[in-house]
């Protein structure tokens, strides 16, 4: 089974929902993603979105983007990315074994290195599906159909500006869970989420099956609680990464102790109550 | 003679086989590879597109700017000193350069912001890199009182400072972008980020045939009035369709502009003229479509020069509005189909044709347009005597002084 449809299942009879780190792969570098990946499970993450940096992220804010060019400026490769998690699969202890980890990648980084040859790669690696934030559901028929062969989750988004009748559609058209996009705009932590997020989720929720996960802009133990009555998981990026800025010039056990504090707190908030 | 694609006299014709199709596409390129939250914004302007073009009174207001406002048509010129210079077919200048704001831009920032007024936008936004865009947007926006920002690379802000303070002037905020190399495409990237969250009030008017569909369509479509005009001028003044008709390609607006109503003429050779900057090295020019390969930047499926990851390289050309490493996919598949053939001109040669036609003509060309002068020259003198060549002029070198100046070392202060 897939480890994501695993974890879904898990926490639905348990009652929980996930929580989902995001973390820019390579920044500062790949050995502090090897060490943070571990931490960020034992501190309760369920989920880990790898992001691959590229070089013009559209969709990203300031924070992302920054890390993505730290990371692109030290040379970082796909192939070195790939190579680090396939480490951590065999390496790992048994729950870095099972957490499930996708990729967060630009369709022009699939599109180069080929779709065949990405998607081959990615699941000898050990990731269980991938996010292509630049490739909507008109682009992205073939890709779905060849993850799909390799057990991999296409995960797609829904966002504000999506009419309802598309966003179901876009729901038909996805695996593994639906990223809801919390806001109009760019990744980036924001003190306060639109009102009508909850009610949207939730009628959201009438129409399909799949887990529902809500990212962009959460960044707060509070906002987590919050969105965890409607939300099946919840992404956390920009807050993270943003703690990896002057990453280089500290040392490597301070940095990923504090990001697993981070993590850990957030955890906390989710954890069942009573 | 062969039937032209579109009738040379509607704005509003532009059904070709060369698309684009439902999905944006002209062949395999093109597209909307964007985030979900552009989406609904693109299928939204799709919609209001295709409505203001069949409405005859937009058209007509549209043509009325073009006219009274801009100053269209621009002049076809007989450069006869320059064919001398050259040494073989007569040179033909479309003087673009002419029109109101010194460049081709305005013909799209025009219909641009007309659409979206139509469509109820309070503000409109815009990335440049030599400020030529930037430059129209800011124009139309103070014309019909629309809130205005332009986004531009700190580096271009540098060598076009003229352009900076022209836009500022007309009520425009410049936002400069530290990101990346500084230029045209860290511009774009930001203009992207901003409309991400502005779209429901914001009307990202892009300057160039490239981007998610329906951009390349739309400004493609408001371009060719250039070739529109050019066609009709040369069989008045010559009798005949030229030989050739050249013109410079970064994003290739001007080039798609000239180029689209020649395209069904099977006797026309077409010649884009790209940045080939300091030579052949990755990061030295900005030849997408000479030296790249097909891939995917802001939104599009087209020629790109990118690394074996994907990841988008830095590029270098003398001219400001070149200096991109993505093209628009019309280029592509007119590159693909063989229908366009695009050449390489080296920053060297660029500034040596600007110095020409300054000395020849008392015309002094923008640096982009000076590539597509300079691939003139050649193409002119490999045609020979008796032939008809067209190269478009698409903007004027007043905002070039100051950087031309520093490369010659008699920096204006």
């Amino acid at each position: 089974m897939n480890r994501i449809d695993a974890l879904f299942a898990r926490l639905k009879s348990e009652g929980r929902r996930a929580l989902m780190p995001f973390l820019t792969a390579g920044d500062p570098d790949l050995a502090t993603t090897a060490a943070l990946i571990p931490e960020l499970v034992r501190r309760g993450a369920d989920l880990l979105e790898i992001g691959v940096p590229y070089s013009d992220p559209v969709a990203d804010g300031p924070v992302i983007a920054a890390s993505y060019h730290r990371a692109l400026t030290q040379g970082i490769r796909v192939a070195h990315i790939f190579q680090t998690l396939r480490t951590l699969r065999a390496e790992g202890d048994a729950a870095v074994r099972e957490t499930p980890l996708i990729s967060m990648v630009s369709f022009s980084i699939v599109n180069k290195m080929g779709v065949d040859r990405y998607l081959n790669d990615a699941a000898t690696a050990g990731l269980d599906g991938l996010i292509v934030p630049d490739l909507p559901v008109e682009e992205s028929a073939k890709l779905q159909e060849k993850a799909t062969l390799r057990d991999l989750k296409l995960i797609q988004l829904i966002t504000p500006t999506t009419p309802r009748a598309r966003a179901v559609e876009i729901a038909r058209l996805t695996t593994g869970f639906i990223y809801y996009v919390s806001v109009a705009g760019i990744t980036g932590e924001r003190k306060a989420l639109p009102e009508d997020l909850k009610a949207n989720v939730a009628w959201l929720r009438t129409q399909t099956d799949l887990p529902i996960c809500i990212g962009f802009g959460i960044s707060s133990p509070d906002q987590v609680q919050e969105l965890a009555e409607v939300a099946d998981g919840l992404i956390v990026g920009s807050a993270l990464v943003r703690r990896l800025a002057d990453a280089a010039n500290r040392p490597k056990g301070d940095v990923v102790k504090e990001v697993g504090d981070f993590i850990g707190e957030l955890s906390g908030a989710l954890a069942p109550k009573g | 003679m062969p039937p032209a694609p579109s009738s040379p006299e509607s704005p509003t014709s532009r059904a070709t086989a060369s698309g684009p199709d439902a999905l944006g596409r002209f062949g395999a390129f093109g597209g909307r590879f964007v985030p979900e939250t552009l989406m609904d914004a693109l299928n939204q302007l799709s919609a209001a597109y295709d409505e203001a073009m069949a409405d005859p009174e937009f058209v007509r207001e549209l043509e009325y700017y073009w006219r009274d406002y801009v100053g269209r048509p621009s002049p076809l010129y007989k450069a006869e000193r320059l064919s001398k210079y050259a040494g073989g077919a007569d040179i033909y200048l479309k003087r673009e350069d002419l029109n109101h704001t010194g460049a081709h831009k305005i013909n799209n920032a025009i219909g641009q912001v007309m659409i979206a007024r139509r469509m109820g936008k309070t503000r409109v936004i815009a990335e440049t890199g030599a400020g030529q865009h930037g430059v129209a947007t800011a124009t139309a926006c103070a014309l019909f009182g629309i809130s205005c920002t332009v986004y531009m690379g700190e580096e271009d802000i540098r060598r076009q400072k003229l352009n900076v303070f022209n836009m500022r002037t007309m009520g425009a905020t410049v936002v400069p972008v530290g990101s990346g190399s500084k230029t045209l495409r860290d511009a774009t990237n930001e203009a992207f980020r901003d409309w991400m969250g502005s779209s429901k009030e914001t009307h990202y008017t892009i300057g160039s045939v490239v981007g998610p569909h329906p951009f390349p369509m739309i400004v493609r479509d408001f371009q060719s009035v250039i070739g529109r005009e050019a066609r009709a001028q040369v069989l008045e003044k010559v009798g005949r369709l030229p030989d050739a008709v050249v013109a410079c390609v970064g994003g290739g607006s001007n080039a798609a502009g000239i180029f689209y109503p020649f395209v069904g003429d099977a006797s026309v050779e077409l010649v884009g003229a790209e940045a080939g900057g300091r030579g052949g090295k990755a990061g030295d020019h900005a030849s997408s479509l000479t030296q790249g390969k097909p891939g995917v930047l802001h939104g599009s499926f087209s020629y790109v020069l990118q690394d074996e990851d994907g990841q988008t390289q830095d590029v270098h050309s003398i001219s400001a509005g070149l200096d991109y490493p993505g093209v628009g996919p019309e280029h592509a598949y007119w590159k693909d189909s063989g229908r366009v053939r695009y050449e390489s001109v080296t920053d060297a040669e660029a500034l040596d044709a600007y110095g020409v036609a300054a000395r020849n003509e008392g015309i002094l060309p923008a640096l982009e347009s000076s590539h597509a002068i300079a691939q003139a020259f050649k193409e002119a003198k490999r045609l020979g005597p008796g032939k008809v060549l067209i190269a478009c002029l698409s903007g004027r070198g007043d905002k070039d002084a100051f950087e031309v100046a520093r490369l010659r070392g008699e920096p204006i202060h």
